[in-house]
């Protein structure tokens, strides 16, 4: 083989070779987002049936969706226990990450286990736990009991995130706030809580996130305030509809809007 | 380790007494006692575990001592908390607020203490003044270089008009040249403020630049403390003296005493010299150099700095013969190493003119006065 010959044949091989990998990456992403972009796209199907044939676009079934007040209201449930959730669970979660950062004591590891623990625990038991204790307690099913169910779920995650983020610089900076004659509660409001607001965020709108999207528990726990995820399924059970495409794709686009604005925010934020 | 020393305990302004701290397995200080007066410049020197970072960290109230009392203006601080002590400290990563301005930095321990807005925007401007650092009160703490960033740690930390500014290891971060610029501007602020600086360090060179006092601390103790001059040309110890720069050291024992005259039996003969001082003395007269007590037949050394050994006689006592091994080259005078027949080395600084070449025998000569006898430590 002349060395021209070899030069060319390398030539194919690289292309081959990159072209296989950007294939395999395209497959990836085509399983990930397929099913959205057919979610997305039979919310605008002219027909009864949000399947193929797809039949012009319209925006009639969004109109359908924002004019149905149980799907509405089930947003707004959905809104509030989230934001809710996502607050109580983030500010636990970041006090007891500062407490075991800043503090050494006898059977640390195993209050840091028993922190992370329902991380591990599936969501039918943690669910179904909260019902019978709730039924024990003659407390009955309700949105409160979703918010709770939803910071057992999502503490652990904003422990962990917080837990990530304090480091032995922050320590100093803490002991100069301190020695300028800073108190306790002065020094976590006003130094560690804006040193740590890129990951607070995050927590935020990962739990957020996690709870706008949870169906097993909100389900087990709500009865006649519901959430979103339950109303959707109960839609469902009439058989599909495109409406429950749009209202999909409008709950879709708004939490990309939310992580595209968090990942902007906190990118902002350390470039400066 | 009791010191003695001339300024009476009263009028201390700073007053640390018999503290120990101990950690379990280990002891970080053991019975230091330090008094300093107000408007000292302090450095503690010594190697890393020397003690030094804690000693300051116990004064800063961010470790609480093992036993002992530490005094400021007369009040018992010993365990108050760092904020409620007239204190603050200049932290070695300088510990800057990151998600605030170069001016929100020097103003948050002024908000703390209640002025009025227009009285701390005065204040900081003041500092940013001090420092040097004028126009840049705006700017964001990222955008600064080390040295700027040393100085609002600075102004920071000075903006609460402390009785004692603690400083650890400021310079440490700079590099040669901005450290030498820093040490001139420490110098002139502690002047212009009038404030006790407390500054630790392990560079001696540093040390001999900033302090009033110079207190050598080595595994937990106070080696010596006193006026850089008096340290560094009559130190107290061998750890001392070897710390403090290079010398000539000759081991021997001791021979006769007559009064602060020592001569010391060595293999290169009899050596006269002077009784080293003790711990906390602030100059080497007679009167501050008494109590120790020396016996016929101890281990002492005769410490020698390079600079007093000359190679001709000048009414210096001749230390045997010497073949010099090395020279090095230092601008303004060229470092030579010799070692004589019995092995005894020997360190001197001779002018560029006229060094000594390699291979060359000479005689090296030191007067009486230059010598300095220390105990021999047994380590």
């Amino acid at each position: 083989m002349s060395a021209v010959q070899k030069r060319s044949f390398d030539g194919w091989r690289n292309l081959a070779c990159k072209g296989l990998t950007v294939s395999y990456m395209a497959a990836c992403f085509c399983f990930i987002f397929a099913p959205v972009a057919v979610l997305v796209l039979f919310s605008f199907q002219d027909g009864r049936l949000p399947v193929p044939p797809f039949h012009g676009p319209t925006l009639y079934w969004y109109g359908q969706a924002l004019a149905n007040g149980r799907l509405l209201s089930a947003m707004g449930h959905s809104f509030l226990v989230g934001a809710g959730s996502a607050f109580l669970s983030v500010l636990l979660g970041f006090l007891a990450a500062y407490g075991l950062a800043r503090y050494r004591f006898r059977g640390q590891a195993l209050v840091r286990g028993i922190l992370v623990l329902p991380m591990a625990v599936s969501y039918l038991i943690v669910g179904m736990g909260l019902l019978v204790m709730a039924s024990w307690l003659n407390i009955a099913p309700s949105l409160w009991l979703v918010c709770i169910s939803h910071v057992v779920i999502n503490m652990p995650l904003a422990f962990a995130i917080c837990s990530a983020q304090f480091n032995p610089a922050q320590v100093r900076m803490e002991m100069a706030a301190g020695d300028l004659g800073a108190s306790l509660p002065r020094v976590l409001l006003q130094i560690t809580v804006p040193m740590m607001a890129p990951a607070l965020i995050a927590a935020f709108i990962l739990c957020f996130t996690l709870s706008w999207d949870e169906f097993l528990t909100a389900f087990l726990l709500s009865r006649f305030d519901i959430t979103l995820p339950v109303a959707i399924w109960g839609l469902l059970r009439g058989g599909l509809n495109p409406q429950t495409n749009a209202i999909g794709s409008m709950v879709f686009f708004g939490a990309a809007a939310l992580a595209l604005g968090a990942e902007y925010l906190m990118f902002r934020k350390k470039s400066s | 380790m009791t010191v003695s020393h001339s300024s009476p305990s009263s009028t201390a302004h700073l007053a640390v007494e018999a503290v120990s701290k101990h950690y379990p397995g280990q002891t970080a200080l053991e019975t230091v006692s330090l008094h300093v007066e107000r408007g000292r410049y302090v450095v503690l020197l010594g190697p890393s575990g020397s003690g030094k970072t804690t000693l300051l960290s116990l004064i800063g109230g961010f470790t609480l001592p093992s036993s002992g009392i530490i005094r400021i203006g007369g009040q018992d601080v010993t365990d108050l908390p760092p904020a409620k002590r007239p204190t603050t400290t200049v932290f070695q990563d300088y510990a800057l607020f990151p998600h605030m301005t170069v001016a929100a930095n020097i103003e948050f321990g002024l908000k703390l203490r209640g002025l009025k807005a227009d009285a701390r925007k005065t204040r900081v401007a003041e500092m940013l003044e001090l420092v040097g650092l004028g126009q840049h009160g705006e700017r964001s703490i990222q955008a600064l270089s080390g040295g700027q960033r040393q100085r609002v740690a600075l102004a920071r930390a000075l903006a609460v008009e402390p009785e004692i500014l603690l400083l650890d290891e400021p310079l440490g971060a700079l590099d040669l040249a901005l450290r030498r610029q820093m040490q001139d501007e420490l110098h002139r602020i502690q002047r212009q403020m009038n404030r006790t600086f407390v500054h630790v360090t392990h560079d001696q060179e540093e040390a001999m630049a900033l302090a009033d006092l110079i207190v050598v601390m080595s595994h937990g103790r106070i080696e010596d403390m006193g006026p850089p001059r008096r340290v560094y040309m009559r130190p107290a110890t061998r750890f001392a003296a070897t710390f403090m720069g290079e010398s000539t050291q000759i081991e021997g024992h001791i021979h006769a005493q007559d009064g602060q005259v020592i001569t010391l039996e060595t293999d290169i003969g009899l050596l006269r010299g002077m009784a080293a001082p003790m711990s906390g003395a602030l100059t080497d007269n007679p009167a501050d150099t008494q109590g120790r007590i020396w016996r016929t037949g101890d281990k002492a050394v005769a410490i020698i700095r390079p600079e007093n050994i000359r190679t001709v006689a000048q009414n210096g006592q001749a230390m045997g013969q010497a073949l010099v091994c090395e020279t090095v080259f230092q601008g303004n005078y060229v470092r030579v190493f010799a070692r004589s027949e019995t092995g005894q080395s020997f360190v001197l600084h001779s002018p560029a003119r006229q060094v000594p070449a390699s291979g060359e025998i000479i005689t090296p000569y030191a007067l009486m006065e230059d010598i300095t006898i220390v105990p021999a430590q047994e380590n």
